[in-house]
Parts: C-alpha cells; sequence; structure tokens
C-alpha cells in the first residue's frame, strides 16, 4: 500500500465519522474568531438556543476594523460607528460565553494569523479553522488549517465538526537555494504565477523541497498564507525541527510533561517517501527572481526586472480581455518596465508579512536611508502587540520613524482598508499583503505585492527597483 | 435554511473570470452585524459610479448604465450566469448574502472557488457547474435574446431553456438533500453527538495537549 501525506494522516486523524452519502465529520481542534466574520454566527447560535461545544477551542481577537492609529482609548475611541459596533460586538459575544479574547488593548491582540501560532494555539496536527480565507497559513506548522463561512464558523461552534469532503493532494516542490534578495513572498507569488490562482483549487497544498526546508517558519507561514491565492483552501509544509523548536514555551503550547509525547506525535507529520500526490509541480529555485505584481489578481505578476505584459502577445482572446482590463484599471502601459511604476504610497504589514522577520527586512534595507519625496505615505503595521514589543525592543521603530516611515499599532490596516488606512482613487502601492484586487485596498487603488524588502526598497526610490541591486548600491 | 427545488428566472450574463467575493460584495459593507440587506451593495463598484458607504440609501446613487444588472432586460434576474473561479478571494459569506439577498437563487458557472462554493449551499443559493463549451452557448444565447429565462430543477439535476434543450449537472448527494428539503446541518451534525464525544475520548487520550489549554 502506498504511503500516506501528510493531508491524508491529518484528515485521517480528524475523522469523525463517514457518511453514507459521503461527506465526512471532521474534528476541529482550534477556532479563531474575529470581528467581520463570527458576529452573524454567535446570533444563529442564540437564535437556535444553541450553547458552543467546547469553550477551549476557541480564541478571538478584533482585527479587521480596529483603528492602527493612537487607541488608548481603546473601543470607545474607534470612530467609525460601524466598526466600533463590530468590535463591541465580538468583546459582548466572548464575554457572554466566556471565550478567551484579547481585546484590543491587550499586547497580545494582533491579527488571527499571526497571533494564532504565536501563542501556540497552533499547533502542528492540529486542525485550525477561521472565518477567513487567510487560515490556510496556519499549514506551515503542519497543521490542517483552513478557512470557513460564518455559517461553518456556527456550525464548529455548535457542534466542534465540519462537513467536510476530502481535498486532492497537490505537491509544490521547490528544490534549489534561493537567490540572494530572493524571499519566501517572492517564492509564493512565483508559483501562483506558474500555475494561477485557480491552480490548486480543490487541492491540499503541500509545499516541499529544499528551498522550502531551508526557509523560517516565518517564511513558510507567508508561502501558506498566500496558498489560498492559488485556489487551495489549505497549505501544508512537513513538521521538522525548526517547526518544533518554534513551540517551546509559547502559552498554549503542550505543557512539559506533555511535551515529549507532543514531540514523538509531531515528527510523524510528513509526508510518506512513498506517498501518492495526485499532482506534482517542481519549481526550481535558481529561477525565482523578487517578484512585483503589475494587473488585479495575484497571477499578475513578474520579475522585478521584467516588463508589464502586451495584451497583442496573449495566448487566447480571453486572457486579451483580462489583460486589457487589468492595464486599465491599473494605469499602466503596455511592454512598460515594472521599475518606472511610481508609488504613492507603501504598506507594510498583513499576516502575510507582518512578522518580526518582516519588519527586520524591511528595516535593513530603510536603515540610514529617506523615504522619497514624492511617496505619500509609508505604513508599518506590525501584526500583534508581541511583534510590535519586539521590535521595538531591536530598536526597528527607531530605524522606520527615522527614514520617514509611519510605525503603526497592529491589525490588519491597509490590506483590505476596512479601518482608516486607505489608498486613494487611482494610487499606485507597494504593498506586502496578499491580494491585488480592484478596490482591495481603497476605491480606485492600484495594488503591487511585493515582499518587505522590495516594498521597503519602492518606499526610499519612489518607484520599484531590484532590491538585489539596491543593497549592492549602498 | 430555504429550500431549492426548482426556479424559473431571468439569466443575468457576467462575462468576466475570477469574478473575487471583493467584487461581489466590497469590504466597507462587512461591518454588518446582520445577515441581510446586502442586496443593494451587490457588485457595489461595478453596478454605481461613486464610492459606497455602508447604512447610506442606494436609490440616489449613480448608477453605471453598462453593468449587466442595470440594464432593464435583466431587472428582476435571478440566475447569474459567470465564468470561471466565480467567487474567488475572501471568505466572506456575505458574498452569498448579498446575491440572495438581490434576488438571485443560483449560480451557473465553469467552475468556482471552494469557500464560496461551500458558502452558497448554506444559503440555499445554487452553484450549478456546467461545462466551458455549455455556459458558453448560454452566454450566446443570452446574448441573442436578452432577458430570456432559464428552468433550473435540482431533483432531477438540469437546466432547461427555453428551447427545450436540457444542460445536466452533478450535485453532491448531502446537499442536495440539505437543499431541496431546507436542512439544517447543524441540527443534523447534532445527531451524531455521541460519535463526537467518542471521538473526543480518543483523542484526549493520544493529544491530551489539545485539550483544556485555552482558558
Ligand atoms: S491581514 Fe489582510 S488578509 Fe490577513 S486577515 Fe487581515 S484582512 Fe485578511
Amino acid at each position: 500500500m502506498a504511503g500516506k501525506t501528510l493531508y491524508d494522516k491529518l484528515w485521517d486523524a480528524h475523522l469523525v465519522r463517514q457518511n453514507e452519502d459521503g461527506s465526512s465529520l471532521i474534528y476541529i481542534d482550534r477556532q479563531i474568531l474575529h470581528e467581520v466574520t463570527s458576529p452573524q454566527a454567535f446570533e444563529g447560535l442564540r437564535m437556535a438556543g444553541r450553547k458552543p461545544w467546547r469553550i477551549d477551542a476557541n480564541l478571538a481577537t478584533p482585527d479587521h476594523n480596529v483603528p492602527t492609529t493612537e487607541r488608548a482609548g481603546g473601543v470607545d475611541q474607534i470612530v467609525d460607528p460601524v466598526s466600533r459596533i463590530q468590535v463591541k460586538t465580538l468583546d459582548e459575544n466572548c464575554d457572554e460565553y466566556g471565550i478567551v479574547e484579547f481585546k484590543m488593548l491587550d499586547e497580545r491582540q494582533g491579527i488571527v494569523h499571526v497571533v494564532g501560532p504565536e501563542q501556540g494555539m497552533t499547533l502542528p496536527g492540529s486542525t485550525v479553522v477561521c472565518g477567513d480565507s487567510h487560515t490556510s497559513t496556519h499549514g506551515a506548522f503542519g497543521a490542517l488549517a483552513h478557512g470557513i463561512g460564518t455559517s461553518e464558523v456556527e456550525h464548529v461552534l455548535a457542534t466542534q465538526c465540519l462537513i467536510a469532503k476530502k481535498m486532492k493532494n497537490l505537491l509544490i516542490k521547490v528544490e534549489g537555494d534561493l537567490g540572494v534578495g530572493v524571499t519566501a513572498k517572492d517564492v509564493v507569488l512565483h508559483v501562483i504565477g506558474v500555475i494561477g490562482t485557480a491552480g490548486g483549487t480543490g487541492f491540499a497544498m503541500e509545499f516541499g523541497g529544499s528551498a522550502i526546508r531551508s526557509l523560517s517558519v516565518e517564511g513558510r507561514m507567508t508561502i501558506c498564507n498566500m496558498a489560498i491565492e492559488a485556489g487551495a483552501r489549505v497549505g501544508l509544509v512537513a513538521v521538522d525541527d525548526k517547526t518544533i523548536e518554534y513551540f517551546k514555551g509559547r502559552p498554549f503550547s503542550p505543557t512539559a510533561d506533555q511535551w515529549e509525547a507532543a514531540v514523538a506525535n509531531w515528527k510523524n507529520l510528513v509526508s510518506d517517501d512513498d506517498a501518492q500526490f495526485d499532482k506534482v509541480v517542481e519549481i526550481n529555485a535558481a529561477d525565482i527572481k523578487p517578484q512585483v505584481t503589475w494587473g488585479t489578481s495575484p497571477e499578475m505578476v513578474v520579475a522585478v526586472d521584467g516588463t508589464v505584459p502586451n495584451p497583442a502577445n496573449a495566448k487566447d482572446a480571453d486572457e486579451a480581455n483580462s489583460i486589457t482590463r487589468a492595464l486599465e484599471y491599473m494605469g499602466l502601459n503596455a511592454d512598460q518596465a515594472i521599475t518606472d511604476i511610481k508609488l504613492d504610497r507603501v504598506f507594510i504589514g498583513s499576516c502575510t508579512n507582518s512578522r518580526i522577520e518582516d519588519m527586520r527586512a524591511a528595516a535593513a534595507v530603510v536603515k540610514g536611508r529617506k523615504v522619497a519625496s514624492t511617496v505619500k505615505q509609508a505604513l508599518v503595521v506590525p501584526g500583534s502587540g508581541l511583534v510590535k514589543a519586539q521590535a521595538e525592543a531591536e530598536g526597528l521603530d527607531k530605524i522606520f520613524v527615522e527614514a520617514g516611515l509611519e510605525w503603526r499599532e497592529p491589525g490588519c490596516s491597509m490590506c483590505l482598508a476596512m479601518n482608516p488606512d486607505k489608498l486613494g482613487n487611482g494610487e499606485h502601492c507597494a504593498s506586502t499583503s496578499n491580494r491585488n484586487f480592484e478596490g482591495r485596498q481603497g476605491f480606485g487603488g492600484r495594488t503591487h505585492l511585493v515582499s518587505p524588502a522590495m516594498a521597503a526598497a519602492a518606499a526610499i526610490t519612489g518607484h520599484f527597483v531590484d532590491v538585489r541591486d539596491f543593497e549592492l548600491n549602498s | 435554511m430555504k429550500k431549492f427545488t426548482t426556479h424559473t428566472g431571468v439569466v443575468a450574463p457576467l462575462d468576466r473570470v475570477n469574478v473575487d467575493t471583493d467584487m461581489i460584495i466590497p469590504k466597507q459593507f462587512l461591518k454588518s452585524i446582520k445577515r441581510s440587506g446586502f442586496g443593494p451593495n451587490l457588485f457595489d463598484e461595478l453596478r454605481y459610479l461613486d464610492e459606497g458607504q455602508p447604512d447610506q440609501d442606494c436609490s440616489g446613487r449613480p448608477i453605471n448604465p453598462d453593468f449587466v444588472l442595470n440594464k432593464p432586460e435583466y431587472a428582476g434576474s435571478s440566475i447569474l450566469l459567470a465564468r470561471n473561479n466565480f467567487g474567488c478571494g475572501s471568505s466572506r459569506e456575505h458574498a452569498p448574502w448579498a446575491l440572495d439577498d438581490y434576488g438571485f437563487r443560483a449560480v451557473i458557472a465553469p467552475s468556482y472557488a471552494d469557500i464560496f462554493f461551500n458558502n452558497c449551499f448554506k444559503n440555499g443559493l445554487l452553484p450549478i457547474i456546467l461545462t466551458e463549451d455549455e455556459v458558453e452557448e448560454l452566454f450566446q444565447a443570452v446574448a441573442a435574446a436578452p432577458g430570456m429565462s432559464l428552468t433550473v430543477d435540482l431533483e432531477n439535476q438540469k437546466v432547461v431553456s427555453p428551447d427545450g434543450k436540457e444542460y445536466s449537472f452533478e450535485v453532491d448527494d448531502f446537499r442536495k438533500h440539505c437543499l431541496l428539503n431546507g436542512l439544517d446541518d447543524i441540527g443534523l451534525t447534532l445527531e451524531h453527538a455521541d460519535d463526537i464525544r467518542a471521538y473526543e475520548a480518543k483523542r484526549r487520550a493520544e493529544a491530551p495537549w489539545l485539550f483544556d489549554a485555552i482558558k
């Protein structure tokens, strides 16, 4: 019999029952709640007179709506009344049911996908869900994690299970050494460019190969975070010593007397050598250069030394149409050099790139330099209060502020612009987030997805620049 | 949940690929803590020429006359015809809520993003998968006869065009059963509460660190 993939193992370990109609009931170990996709779930629970099945499987924190400027006044200080009600509703629901919540003024508050692992809430071998598509992030630790809709949030609250269907197995194998200045973000953007935004639909997508193993756990999180942008609800990386090391001493990690048993269990969380994948995509790490998206879908991506595509070279009429439409929205010309794109704003943050490693990478580029006068705003938004504290302990905040970037409080911020941080109509932004959809960062806003180092370099020059040259010239 | 058995309605063609959930319902409307009322803001950025605000009366806003739902022949449409990878991006269930609130009962496309596809079923909205060729044929049929209707028959798993042509589609048994009968799947899962408890007992013995840690 063929071996099992990591996904197969995680699935099997959580199977509660197989229904006659082909669907399955899967047990959920952890649910993370935030203010945007939970209110209707709590309301549904209440209307049906149900109670949460297990309180200790849930953790909540507000992130999407919270202001990232001075917030000492807490919830009451949120200016937008609709946002304020939403954050308050989360507080009230958690208080009512006794769910642990890191409220706005708690130092542990932050973006759900940064907070979960940071607290050891996400653990190898666990199932993790959240009403947010970027829950795929947590797969970086060998956890089975994916986004769900609000009805499913309610289902998990009420039953601790999900009705699911097994996905197919896809392996993305990135072999070789990554070049200097090429980061996890570039790897995942490159992968999406290769397989397309629907390339992973229906699959659990495991990332393997020497280039993935060489990445830090933070880098692997960046990669799994964007699995959903390739259509895969689930991203996965096998457990190794780095994964295990990461969980030592985290607040919700196994206690000392459980630690050895947990580690023994986690070491099995790899795909067997003879495991069968339904599809394998091989990528050579040496082919990957720093990436920049030029269009309105993450698959519209090229290397920084490339040019904006020309619809005349499209493979068919559909592709030509979508290129034309994207160029029009983005205000770009066919064949224009990527390095000629000028930026109005820069955003360093989001669940893709707001961990300490990202802060360090950006700080290393801007240190001793100044943001270009043509850039209206450059924001740095740490992913959690703890990341913020760590960065400040390392003096990174001072480096940013001296260079002319703004150092903010943790939250989703300009990633989706539900709070006051947003782009103006027609403005171009170098952003370390994960979606460049039309209007995502503000009505008429034009998003270019890049790594933290590339965003930082663009802030300094005012246009895109190959961070590899940039560092050499300094 | 709302039942779905058969439905006949006007088809609105939305001819673009990768329609994401940000496009279906932009983020500023996600601040609501309700499940209803999203219809006026469905496709807000495509439908209106200005930037929409939550809780705003949309009746006086400048509309984009080129957008399909604003054309008189598609007024009252309840079946959306779309292209590949419909509903990609954010997991927001506000997307099917908005489609439903506007009056859509079914979507027809060659492929969908997984989370959106799932969310539709929870809200009595039927996402139908036809082949690319069949979808193309329907786009051409609608172009030739704007305002035409289709009938969707879930029991028999087919879409029927006015000239009697039938297109059959696949649907998962469980989801079909829930939709046809308007069943609440939480209630169905709770019928297996003993299985869930048995699983928990076994799991607690194997991986005790996954219990009682978060408090
Ligand atoms: S940072 Fe952006 S992508 Fe991540 S959870 Fe927040 S809004 Fe979603």
